[in-house]
């Protein structure tokens, strides 16, 4: 086993800041705007970093896919730990109709060329809230998966997986190699401090194309529109019940 | 009668020195000293900054344009710092908490160690980030988003530990440098006694030599001394014994006392207005031994450390009040977009846009004189920027404490209550014109550095005439006359080989007249007093503020020129701010100017003497009551 873990990160708009649809609703507003690394990506980069701190791993890998600036998610990342970084180059239009079934091609390729033990993703994105690319890249690899991973346990060449499911927790077992991705209560990112910073500079980040790994970025999915949700309107006070069922009659709710 | 003038002029040159400045003075023909002045000094080092040649009339546009520049790989590792540092202070630090219980909680402390907070400047290879003086600009951009914290930080590395770093030897780093850089320390500056504030020269604290030479017993008391409770290493100033020329004298110096060392005890904490979660104390030194190895720099040059150390540690508080400053902004404008009276929403009035408009207005000209004096102290050389720092602290303390009691205005009565932030922020900032050098003997500096600039200058130039500099003489009275014949003011900031970009032409030319009006005052200030200038306070204080209106104007011209060149987002803005802010600043001045032309009575500082003086004699007001009989 390389005791390898590569793990994904994207650049997303913070979750702070309050999207704004553009003018032709073509998409929502990106230009100036306060981007920083996916939360669930930050949670799954903690994960591999702490298990590079028990031992159990050796190396922490970080990938990202996107123009230039997804540099930066990936020096956060190697400022939290991570090892070296791998940058797959897609910009414009590519970047625009960029999704999960491109990425789990590129996630798949990489983690066969690197000979990934592990392969770690947030559950999903904040800003497409796809929930796919995890599950896809497993598929493609033909890899067991554990996803909305709570708890993540190494157990000799075996993963105890405690998942988040509707009904509550599920508790897998899965062969190594496998693909984790993280949910929410998986641990506490750590902050990237400062002086780690200033050490990730010296930390190298490979630029690979996705031709090169033998990724096509043609999309079958054309956006068509992009809306706000609609506003929320005001409500109506009524004074007894009566009011109530006549009202709701007059609008057609009932 | 205009040639018999010109002789009479000449022959006064050769007469006497003294009278010199009187001619230059009752003869408006200043521009031709000017151009004097550059031929003469061209060679002069450029060591002294920007500011002092303002005095003169001149304006070193190399100094100041293009405005300062870092570079892509510094841009990004700036913004890479700034991320988390946001997110901490978001996320980690609970303000009102932190005001209420007047304590840092430990695990914010430890938080902020963590993240590398406490050795910003400290170079790399003793622990630290080794970050220059424009990205400890940026960051305390962020820190002072709570007051407590950003003064436990920089009581700790800007003052505390500064005196090692810059004048310390390489075996005091080594010893030093890296437990305070992480943190494990914390230093403290201890200099300010009770009966020594402002004027810090009159220390009383004693180190007295021990028999066998190899220790000092450091004896006295400090007040408001910043992380006096939680120090471990202070530098202290305290006055010793040199012998300088044979001559017994009593000069202070400076030594890196460690707590650990015994007989230091500190009082209890300052119940305080504001930064209630900064420790604040009396720390007391009982015969302290300290090794004569941690004198820091020379015995006796204590004094020039502590000037040196606080000139150096300034300028930030120009980032650290825009900071804040933006923060409230985009606070009370959401508030003031949405809440409506009268019909119409509190944006719509036009007093309130108006407070708004100066609360953008002094962000921006204080982030661009602090980045400008960042950007001209990071250059190699080690260029004295005391001046312009002292300059960016006054200003942005004053307007800040104005725009925040304009902010909480906007809230009106619920501003005024601990629900919301505003009032907090009021009592922190309100400690701003206060420490670091009051502002009065902060307008004090600025003036008089300047003014004894120029009148070095002038001295010297005296100096030249009477030794029968005939070439000197002559082209200064061609010159005087072409000046009285044309009446534009070309210091080459527009035009062929201008710096400024030509949509603020009109600005820069309000900036280039208001220098040259300030020279021409600056000399018949001189002249009226001469060496006496010094207890001219009110005078003073007007050229200290006048001085500043320049410096700030000169930053937002170079700011936006630069802006504009490079094609930022929402230059255009700048352009309107940069206009509107030497509209004002130009007009300002004029008006002070014109105070300080007029001999007294007519600027009623007689009037305002013979007030205090009255006020003073019976320590009261001393009027009448207005319903008092006499009948």
């Amino acid at each position: 086993m390389s005791g390898r873990v590569l793990v994904g990160v994207k650049r997303v708009i913070d979750y702070a800041v309050k999207i704004r649809v553009k003018p032709d609703n073509s998409g929502v507003v990106t230009d100036g705007v306060k981007h920083s690394m996916n939360p669930f990506c930050e949670i799954a980069v903690e994960e591999a970093v702490k298990l590079k701190e028990k031992k159990l791993i050796k190396e922490v890998v970080a990938v990202s896919c996107g123009p230039q600036q997804a540099q930066e998610t990936i020096r956060t990342a190697l400022a939290m730990g991570a090892d070296r970084g791998i940058h797959v180059e897609v910009s414009g239009k590519d970047y625009e109709t960029l999704g999960p079934l491109h990425v789990s091609k590129i996630l798949a390729a990489l983690a066969k060329k690197e000979e990934a033990q592990l392969v770690i993703l947030g559950k999903q994105a904040i800003d497409d809230d796809c929930n796919q690319t995890g599950q896809m890249t497993a598929a493609l690899l033909d890899w067991p998966q554990g996803t909305f991973a709570s708890e993540v346990s190494l157990e000799g060449d075996k993963i105890k997986v405690v998942r988040e499911i509707d009904g509550g927790l599920e508790t897998i077992k899965i062969n190594t190699p496998a693909v984790l991705t993280a949910d929410l209560r998986l641990n506490t990112p750590r902050y990237a401090t400062l002086p780690n910073i200033m050490k990730a500079k010296k930390k190298k980040i490979a630029n690979v194309k996705p031709a090169d790994l033998g990724v096509e970025l043609t999309s079958r999915l054309e956006v068509l529109r992009v809306d706000e949700p609609p506003q929320r309107l005001a409500g109506i006070k009524v004074e007894t019940v009566g009011d109530l069922v006549s009202k709701l009659k007059e609008t057609g709710k009932i | 009668m205009m040639n018999a003038n010109r002789l009479v002029v000449l022959s006064k040159y050769f007469q006497s020195g003294q009278r010199l400045l009187a001619c230059n003075v009752r003869h408006a023909g200043k521009k031709v000293q000017q151009v004097q002045q550059q031929r003469l000094f061209r060679t002069h080092c450029r060591q002294l900054a920007y500011a002092k040649d303002l005095f003169l009339g001149l304006l070193n546009k190399d100094e100041v344009f293009p405005y300062p520049e870092v570079g892509k790989e510094e841009q990004d590792e700036i913004n890479q710092l700034v991320a988390p540092v946001e997110k901490f202070f978001s996320e980690e630090v609970d303000s009102a908490k932190i005001d209420r219980e007047a304590k840092i909680p430990e695990e914010t402390l430890k938080g902020l160690k963590e993240l590398g907070l406490f050795g910003l400047m400290v170079p790399e290879e003793y622990g630290g980030l080794g970050l220059s003086n424009t990205m400890y600009a940026r960051l305390a951009e962020i820190t002072s988003l709570d007051g407590s914290i950003a003064v436990t930080l920089a009581a700790h590395q800007a003052i505390g530990l500064k005196g090692i770093l810059i004048a310390g030897t390489e075996a005091q780093k080594q010893k030093y440098l890296p437990k305070l850089a992480s943190g494990e320390h914390i230093a403290a500056f201890c200099l300010t006694e009770p009966g020594s504030g402002s004027d810090a020269a009159s220390i009383q604290t004693r180190a007295t030599l021990s028999e066998d030479g190899k220790h000092y017993l450091i004896n006295g008391s400090k007040i408001w001394i910043s992380n006096g409770g939680m120090a471990d290493i202070m530098t202290v100033f305290a006055r010793t014994e040199v012998v300088v020329d044979g001559v017994k004298k009593d000069k202070i110096s400076a030594f890196i006392v460690e707590r650990a060392f015994g007989g230091i005890t500190s009082g209890k904490p300052e119940d305080k207005l504001g930064i209630r979660g900064s420790n604040t104390c009396e720390v007391s030194f009982d015969n302290v031994p300290v090794p004569v190895e941690n004198v820091i720099g020379e015995v006796g040059g204590g004094f020039k450390i502590a000037m040196n150390i606080l000139n150096s540690g300034r300028f930030s508080m120009g980032s650290s009040s825009a900071g804040m400053i933006k923060k409230l902004i985009t606070m009370t404008s959401e508030y003031a977009a949405t809440r409506k009276q009268f019909n119409k929403s509190l944006s719509e009035f036009g007093m309130i846009q108006e407070k708004f408009a100066d609360m953008a207005l002094s962000a921006f000209a204080m982030e661009s004189m602090a980045y400008l004096t960042a950007g001209m102290m990071d250059r190699p050389g080690l260029p004295d920027c005391s001046l312009e720092a002292a300059m960016v602290k006054v200003f942005s303390s004053e307007r800040a404490w104005i725009c925040v009691s304009e902010a909480l205005q906007v809230l009106g009565g619920l501003g005024y209550t601990k629900n919301y932030p505003y009032e907090r922020y009021l009592r922190d900032c309100r400690i701003l014109p206060i420490f670091e050098g009051t502002n009065e003997v902060l307008r004090m500096y600025i003036a008089l550095t300047g003014m004894q600039y120029a009148g070095k200058i002038a001295t010297s130039k005296i100096k030249e005439m009477k030794k029968g500099n005939i070439g000197l003489a002559v082209s200064m009275i061609i010159k005087k006359a072409m000046s009285r014949t044309t009446s534009s003011v070309d210091l080459g900031l527009t035009g062929k080989d201008g710096v400024v970009h030509p949509s603020l032409k009109e600005s820069a030319k309000k900036l280039e007249l208001s220098v040259t009006h300030f020279g021409w005052t600056v000399e018949t200030l001189l002249y009226r007093f001469g060496k006496t200038i010094v207890d001219e306070q009110i005078a003073l204080k007007r050229v200290a503020d006048v001085l500043i209106n320049l410096y700030a104007m000169t930053a937002v011209l170079s700011r936006t020129s630069r802006s504009i060149s490079l094609g930022l987002k929402k230059h255009d803005h700048e352009i309107l701010l940069t206009n509107t802010f030497c509209d004002e600043a130009f007009f300002r001045n004029n008006y002070m100017l014109v105070q300080l032309q007029k001999h007294t009575p007519e600027n009623d500082e007689a009037n305002i003497k013979k007030i205090a003086a009255a006020v003073f004699q019976n320590r009261s007001y001393i009027c009448s009551h207005p319903l008092d009989r006499t009948f």
